[in-house]
C-alpha cells in the first residue's frame, strides 16, 4: 500500500510538472507577451518599446530558464540598466546583501499578479476560501439528494418510481450549468415571470450568505452533478438487490425497509463513493461557469480573469491548484476504493 | 397587426416548422414499418425512451439541415438588425414590415434587434454540423491509439495512458482559454494540432483496409491507392487555407495550391473543432483501451492468434466489432457532451465570432439582460437542453436494447 501511494505521488508530481510547463509555455508565447506588454504599458507601444519592456522584466530569456526561475530551482534574473539593478526577487532599491537569489514556487513565492497588482498567493487563498464555501454547500445539497434518488430508484428496478427518477437524473445530466442557471434566473429572479424569490446575483453572498442569494448558484451546480451520481448509485443498487443474500433476507421475512437500509445500502454505496470523488474536477468546471453567471468572485471567476488577461503568474498558480485538486481526488478515490472493497488488493 | 398571444406564437411556430414535422413523420413511419429488418436501429423503436430520444435528436437534425443549407424555416435574416425591434417580447409584430416579409418576431428580438427564432434555427445548424463530426474525429483518434495500447500493453500503454491522463487532469475551461485566444491562433498552434488530429481518420481507414485485404494484393493495392488518394485530398483541403497549412506573420508552411483546395474552413470554427476533438479523445482512448483489455482475453482472440492473424487484423476485425455496443452508446452520449462543450465555448465568448448564431454565444449575449428580457437567452437554452436530453435518452434506449440480446 505504501509503495502504491508513493508511486502514485511520483506520477502526480510528474503530471503536475508537465501540465504547469504546458501552461507556462502557452502563456509565454511571444504574441501573449506582446499583449501583456501593451496592457501594462500602453496600447500604442512600438515594437522596440515592447522588446525593451519584456527584456527589462526578464521575459525574453529562454523558456526552460524562465520555468526554472518560476519553480525556484534557478536563481532569479537580474538586469542592469544604466547602473540600476532590478531583478525578479527584489525591488529596485534593495541593498545588495538583502537580495535573495532564488524566489519561486518552491520558496513559497507565487509571484505578482499584473491584473490585481497584488501577491498571487494571497489572491488565490482568498478566492479559494470563497469557492470552498460554495463547494461545501453544493456537496451538502448534491450528495444526499443524489444518493436518495439513486437508492429509491434502484431498490425496485423497473417500477414507476424507478422510471420517473431515472428520467429525472437523465434530464439533470443533460442540463449544463449555463442552461439551468439561465432558466433559474429567468424564472425565479427576473421580473418577466414575476416570481422574485431569489437574487440573480450572488455578489452579496461573498460577505454574508443568505438563503436568498446563495440558493440559485448552489442548486445550479448541484443539479448537473447530481444526475450522474444518482445513476451510478442506481446501477450499483440494482446489482446489489439481485444478490443472493438479499433474496435470503426476503425469504426469511425481513421487512423491505430493513433490507434496503441494513443489508443493501452499505454494499451499494461503494461505487458512488469513487464517482463522488471523481466529480470534483467536473465541479470545478461548473464553478467557473456559475461564478461567471452569478458574478460570485471566487476561484472560477479568478480563472476567467487570469486567462482572459494573460496574467501569467496568476494563471500558473490557478492551474497548479486545479491540477492538484484533480490529482488528489483521484488518489483519494483509488485509496478509498481499496479500503471500501476488500476484493481489491494492491500489492 | 396586433401582438400574438402565446397560443398564436406556438401555432405559428408549428406551421413554420412544417417541413420538419413532415420529415419526422416520414422517417418514423418508414422505420416503424421495416423495424424488424433494421437491426439495432430497428430495435430502438421497441423502447419508448429510445423513440422519444431519437425523435428529439432528429427534430433538431432536420431543423438544422432545413434551416441551414436549405434556408427554409427561418423567418428573417439572422444577422440583420431591424430598427425598433430591440429586446421586444415574443410575438411582437415587426415594425414597418413590407409585403413578403414575415410580419412577426415569433420569439422576440434580442439586444441587437435581431430575430431570436431565426437565430435559433441557424444556430441548430452550427451544432448539428460540428458536434457529430468532432465526436467522430475524437473516436478515430481514441480508437487508433486505444486499441494498440490495450492490445499490446507494456511501455506503449504506459506512455499513452500517461498522456491521456495529462490532458484529462486539465480543467477543460482553462484549456479552452489557453487554446482559443486570438494570440494563440496567431502562433499557428491550432493548425499544427489540426494537422496532427485530422490525420488519424486517414491512418485508421488505411490500417483497416490494409489488414483486411493484405492477403489479396491485387485488390488491396488499387483500393488503398484510391481511398488514400481521395481521403488525402480531403485531408489536405481541410488543413490548408489559401495554399498554406500553417500561416503565421513570420513564416508559413505551404499546403496544396488554392485551385486544388476543395473547401476552406472558417479559422474560428477550425479552432473550436480542434479543441473539442482534443478534449474528447483521451476519454474515448480510455474507454477503447479498457474494452480492448477485456476482449483480448476472449477465446476467439486466442483462436485468431493461433490461426496466425496479424495483430492489426485482430484489433480492427476481431476486437473492434465486438466492442461496438458500448462504443455506439458512448458515441451518442459524447455527441451530447460535445454539444455542451460547444455551448461552454460560446458562453465564454471563445472561438466563434460574437455575432455567430450558435446557441452558446446567444446565451452569452442574452444573459446580460436576463433579469429584464429573459426570452433571448431562454430560447437557445431550452433548445440545447432538448437536444442533449434527446441524445442521452437515445443512448439510454440503445443501451437497453443492446443489452436485451
Amino acid at each position: 500500500m505504501g509503495l502504491f501511494i508513493l508511486r502514485r505521488l511520483g506520477v502526480m508530481i510528474l503530471t503536475a510538472l508537465c501540465l504547469t510547463f504546458v501552461v507556462f509555455w502557452l502563456t509565454n508565447l511571444y504574441p501573449n507577451l506582446e499583449k501583456l506588454a501593451k496592457t501594462q504599458g500602453n496600447f500604442r507601444m512600438s515594437d522596440e518599446a515592447v522588446e525593451s519592456y519584456l527584456g527589462k522584466n526578464g521575459y525574453l530569456q529562454p523558456m526552460p530558464v524562465k520555468f526554472g526561475q518560476w519553480l525556484g530551482v534557478l536563481p532569479g534574473w537580474t538586469v542592469d540598466t544604466d547602473g540600476e539593478i532590478t531583478g525578479k526577487c527584489f525591488a529596485a532599491g534593495t541593498p545588495e546583501d538583502e537580495r535573495h537569489g532564488f524566489c519561486g514556487v518552491l520558496q513559497g513565492d507565487w509571484g505578482f499578479s499584473t491584473v490585481f497588482k497584488d501577491d498571487v498567493g494571497s489572491i488565490v487563498a482568498t478566492r479559494l476560501g470563497l469557492t470552498g464555501k460554495l463547494m461545501l454547500c453544493v456537496m451538502l445539497v448534491m450528495v444526499p439528494m443524489a444518493l436518495i434518488i439513486g437508492v429509491l430508484a434502484g431498490m425496485r428496478e423497473g417500477s414507476k418510481l424507478d422510471r420517473s427518477l431515472s428520467t429525472f437524473s437523465i434530464a439533470s445530466t443533460a442540463t449544463p450549468e449555463y442552461v439551468s442557471g439561465v432558466i433559474f434566473i429567468a424564472v425565479f429572479a427576473s421580473s418577466a415571470f414575476g416570481l422574485k424569490w431569489f437574487k440573480g446575483s450572488a455578489t452579496s453572498a461573498m460577505e454574508n450568505v443568505t438563503f436568498e442569494n446563495f440558493t440559485l448558484p448552489v442548486i445550479t451546480i448541484a443539479l448537473y452533478g447530481m444526475g450522474y451520481i444518482a445513476r451510478m448509485t442506481r446501477a450499483s443498487m440494482t446489482e446489489v438487490m439481485t444478490a443472493q443474500y438479499i433474496r435470503t433476507a426476503r425469504l426469511k421475512g425481513v421487512k423491505f425497509s430493513d433490507i434496503v437500509l441494513k443489508h443493501a445500502l452499505r454494499n451499494a454505496l461503494i461505487a458512488p463513493f469513487t464517482v463522488i470523488m471523481l466529480q470534483f474536477p467536473w465541479l470545478l468546471n461548473g464553478v467557473v461557469i456559475v461564478e461567471t453567471l452569478f458574478n460570485y468572485k471566487g476561484f472560477g471567476w479568478l480563472l476567467v480573469q487570469a486567462a482572459s488577461n494573460n496574467d501569467i503568474e496568476l494563471l500558473l498558480a490557478v492551474s497548479v491548484v486545479s491540477v492538484i485538486v484533480v490529482l488528489v481526488t483521484q488518489l483519494i478515490s483509488d485509496i478509498g476504493y481499496v479500503y471500501l472493497n476488500p476484493r481489491i488488493r494492491i500489492a | 397587426m396586433e401582438e400574438l398571444s402565446w397560443g398564436g406564437i406556438l401555432a405559428r411556430m408549428f406551421i413554420q416548422l412544417g417541413p420538419v414535422w413532415i420529415a419526422l413523420i416520414v422517417l418514423f413511419t418508414v422505420s416503424m414499418t421495416y423495424k424488424r429488418r433494421l437491426g439495432l436501429y430497428g430495435k430502438l423503436f421497441d423502447s419508448t425512451i429510445g423513440m422519444i430520444g431519437f425523435g428529439l435528436v432528429m427534430f433538431w437534425v432536420f431543423v438544422g439541415v432545413f434551416g441551414g443549407p436549405l434556408d427554409m424555416l427561418v423567418t428573417h435574416d439572422p444577422l440583420s438588425q431591424v430598427s425598433g425591434m430591440k429586446n421586444k417580447l415574443p410575438g411582437t409584430p415587426m415594425r414597418g414590415a413590407e409585403d413578403g416579409q414575415y410580419a412577426w418576431f415569433l420569439l422576440g428580438g434580442d439586444n441587437l434587434a435581431r430575430d431570436v427564432f431565426s437565430r435559433l434555427i441557424k444556430g441548430a445548424w452550427v451544432v448539428v454540423q460540428i458536434a457529430p463530426i468532432a465526436t467522430l474525429f475524437a473516436f478515430m483518434v481514441g480508437i487508433t491509439l486505444g486499441l494498440p495500447a490495450g492490445y499490446y500493453g507494456g511501455r506503449l500503454d504506459t506512455i499513452l495512458s500517461f498522456l491521456a491522463n495529462l490532458i484529462l487532469a486539465f480543467p477543460v475551461i482553462l484549456l479552452f482559454y489557453l487554446l482559443v485566444t486570438p494570440e494563440i491562433v496567431l502562433t499557428g498552434i491550432p493548425n499544427y494540432m489540426a494537422l496532427f488530429l485530422f490525420v488519424f481518420p486517414l491512418i485508421f481507414v488505411c490500417i483497416l483496409l490494409n489488414s483486411r485485404y493484405y492477403t489479396q494484393p491485387a485488390v488491396r493495392t488499387p483500393l488503398l491507392i484510391g481511398v488514400l488518394g481521395g481521403l488525402g485530398w480531403l485531408y489536405l483541403s481541410l488543413v490548408s487555407t489559401n495554399g498554406a497549412v500553417v500561416a503565421t506573420p513570420t513564416y508559413s508552411i505551404p499546403g496544396i495550391p488554392a485551385f486544388l483546395d476543395l473547401f476552406d474552413i472558417d479559422p474560428g470554427i477550425l479552432v473550436v473543432f480542434v479543441s473539442v476533438v482534443f478534449v474528447n479523445s483521451p476519454t474515448v482512448f480510455r474507454i477503447v483501451r479498457g474494452l480492448a483489455l477485456d476482449i483480448k482475453t476472449r477465446d476467439y482472440v486466442a483462436a485468431a492468434q493461433t490461426r496466425g492473424e496479424g495483430p492489426w487484423y485482430i484489433m480492427l476485425w476481431e476486437i473492434l466489432p465486438n466492442a461496438r455496443g458500448p462504443l455506439i452508446v458512448d458515441f451518442c452520449l459524447r455527441i451530447g457532451y460535445t454539444t455542451i462543450l460547444l455551448g461552454t465555448l460560446g458562453f465564454f465568448g471563445l472561438g466563434l465570432e460574437s455575432e455567430s448564431p450558435d446557441w452558446g454565444s446567444t446565451i452569452n449575449a442574452g444573459r446580460r439582460l436576463l433579469a429584464l428580457y429573459p426570452h433571448a437567452a431562454i430560447a437557445p437554452a431550452l433548445a440545447l437542453l432538448t437536444l442533449v436530453l434527446g441524445l442521452n435518452l437515445l443512448a439510454d434506449g440503445l443501451r437497453e436494447e443492446s443489452l436485451r440480446d
